[in-house]
């Protein structure tokens, strides 16, 4: 079961592009990657970690909007600022998948996957510090890195690089 | 692993009766610190301990729920060491991009350097010459080695044996002495760059490299005796902070974590990369997954790669030690004073950088610590259009709470001390 071909679950008609667990199958300097609707991502990891991939390696985001070009996806994939970059590894066939998940602007939230894998809980925390993207159901989404009461996400491409001076709101301390 | 026990083991991860992980905001537990969150039960109460604590290498903060001497639950704070440098990434070209990479995991910069040019090279679909391969990874065990000491250094000093700090420096300043030869600098390197590497092998670096190894090996028989075979160590390490595989793998544990639960994963033997798989190591794994197994599997790691740098001085192929494409790499100096063309590609790599093709990638390798993995994203210019650097300490550093929980404070210390976080690869 581990070692099912990326096309199995492919329908029948040549035309139709190849989908694994009903997300769009692509490659990118011949890795695997799949693209996979928001409402589909839970569900998919769950059904690729039964499927042997037993670790959450990274997940990450990247903002597309001052690209030069557009990005080369599938045709089916509609193209939206944010990108949330999910990575998984299967340690018994030795191999990864990458899962592309488009996220909007107007409504920048991803469902967590931390019920699946809690190992995201960091990596989407930080996801969340630096693009101010919101994972659903997360247990502490909370800034990881930038203090608490950071305002601004920083690795967001309209958020400049030394606009703001250090910006520390004398948060309450014990000492 | 089947589907059910592994939905299994993340549901008892997530819902493990008293969690080990406290979520709890930073003011909130400042409001809390030192006082009894419940009167009636006056040994409860929150502690902070870091970000300058001695014993939490850099500045680690841990925020503990106390019962008396036992932690209930904890939360890792980091961040004190962020500097932006995933957008620092994006500001400069695909040549300048080791500068800044190497200063994440400073204990073991080559290979922050080694994952960036991997990543670099694989977009740009070229292919790097076998010398340059070759001294990567004999560069890279070098480093791994000099990490490890690093390890050994402050996990003694941590637990009491300052003898140790200074046998562990001792070693480890011995090979930042080889780095200096090679590559000009102890530290932060920027050796391994896109095409290749900065520099030739300087001439006799066999010679001092084999001197070099001649040492070691009696040194860390020393270490055995000093440290591994000693009871005050063993009562010190064994069985604290215990952790199992279904966990580390839940929790996305790399590295010498992973292994310490007797889960055989090394990527250079699973996902070869550079030439492992010309090479002949064993993967050191442990069996209790406590903090002793961590140490061990360290102070082998570091014979294996010892092993590992041995057949590289014996087989270090001959040719260049960079790739010869003038659109990549700069031209030698005396070129310039002879040609034009090498004069405009002098001129266009250290102006405007490479121009990298479109696409994105992400590439990993096995750093002392872990999974170390580059994600990188090109729009088709001369920089990155993303650079995500995977720490492995970053990720890592969630198990912290799991390997603390239920043990006193002072075991804490060497819990955290074997998971050995760096924090300038956590905060990035």
């Amino acid at each position: 079961m581990a070692d099912q071909d990326p096309g199995a679950a492919a329908g029948d008609a040549a035309t139709e592009p190849p989908r694994r667990h009903g997300a769009l199958v692509a490659s990118s300097r011949g890795q695997t990657v799949l693209h996979a609707e928001r409402a589909q991502l839970r569900t998919l990891v769950a059904a690729l970690t039964a499927e042997g991939f037993d670790q959450l390696i990274d997940v990450t985001a990247v903002d597309y909007s001052v690209a030069d070009q557009p990005r080369p996806l599938p045709a089916e994939v509609v193209p939206e600022r944010f990108e949330v970059v999910v990575g998984l590894l299967s340690h018994g066939s030795r191999e990864r998948v990458r899962i592309r998940v488009q996220v909007p602007e107007s409504e920048p939230t991803v469902p967590s996957l931390f019920d699946v894998h809690p190992g995201c809980e960091a990596l989407e925390r930080e996801v969340f510090d630096m693009f101010g993207i919101v994972f659903e159901d997360h247990p502490d989404l909370s800034r990881i890195l930038m203090p608490e009461d950071w305002i601004g996400h920083p690795l967001r491409k309209d958020y400049a690089v030394g606009r703001i001076p250090v910006q520390f709101k004398g948060a309450p301390s014990s000492r | 692993m089947t589907a059910t026990n592994l939905n299994e083991t993340a549901d008892r991860v997530r819902r493990r009766d008293a969690s080990p992980v406290l979520r709890m905001s930073e003011t909130a537990a400042a409001n809390l610190d030192g006082n009894p969150a419940d009167p009636a039960d006056d040994e409860r109460m929150i502690m902070n301990m870091g970000p300058a604590h001695p014993s939490t290498h850099g500045v680690l903060r841990l925020i503990l729920e106390l019962q008396g001497e036992t932690v209930l639950r904890c939360k890792p704070v980091v961040g004190y060491l962020h500097t932006g440098m995933e957008k620092t990434g994006e500001q400069l070209s695909f040549l300048q991009g080791p500068t800044n990479v190497t200063r994440m995991d400073y204990s073991s910069p080559l290979f922050n350097e080694l994952v960036f040019s991997m990543a670099v090279e694989t977009l740009l679909e070229i292919e790097v010459p076998e010398r340059a391969t070759w001294i990567r990874m004999m560069m890279c065990e070098l480093n791994r080695m000099s990490s490890h000491l690093l390890f050994m250094a402050t996990n003694g000093m941590d637990l009491g044996a300052v003898g140790m700090m200074i046998y562990g420096w001792r070693e480890r300043e011995e090979i930042l002495r080889f780095f200096e030869k090679v590559t000009g600098l102890r530290m932060n390197h920027n050796y391994i760059r896109p095409g290749g590497v900065a520099a030739d092998l300087p001439d006799n670096w066999q010679a001092d490299l084999t001197e070099l190894l001649d040492v070691l090996p009696e040194r860390l028989d020393e270490y055995d005796i000093l440290m591994s075979g000693q009871p005050i160590w063993r009562d010190r390490l064994q069985g604290v902070g215990v952790l199992n595989t279904a966990e580390a793998l839940a929790l996305g544990a790399t590295g010498p974590i992973l292994r310490s639960t007797g889960h055989q994963w090394d990527l250079r033997r699973d996902e070869p990369y550079l030439a492992y798989d010309q090479v002949d190591f064993d993967v050191i794994v442990g069996t209790y997954g406590d903090s002793y197994d961590r140490y061990a599997i360290r102070l082998n790691e570091i014979r294996e790669s010892l092993r590992i740098v041995r057949q590289c001085i014996e087989t270090m192929p001959k040719g260049d030690y960079r790739i010869q494409d003038k659109k990549v790499t700069p031209p030698p100096r005396a070129r310039i004073d002879q040609s034009m063309e090498a004069l405009i590609h002098h001129f266009k790599i250290f102006t405007e950088g490479f121009k990298v093709p479109e696409g994105e990638i992400y590439v990993a390798v096995e750093s002392p610590r872990g999974e170390l993995g580059c994600y990188l994203v090109s729009d088709g210019g001369a920089h990155p259009y993303r650079m995500h650097i995977r720490g492995p300490s970053f990720v890592n550093l969630q198990t912290v709470p799991y390997l603390l929980q239920g043990g006193v404070i002072a075991d804490g210390v060497a819990a955290v001390s074997s998971v050995d976080p760096i924090m300038g690869e956590v905060d990035r």
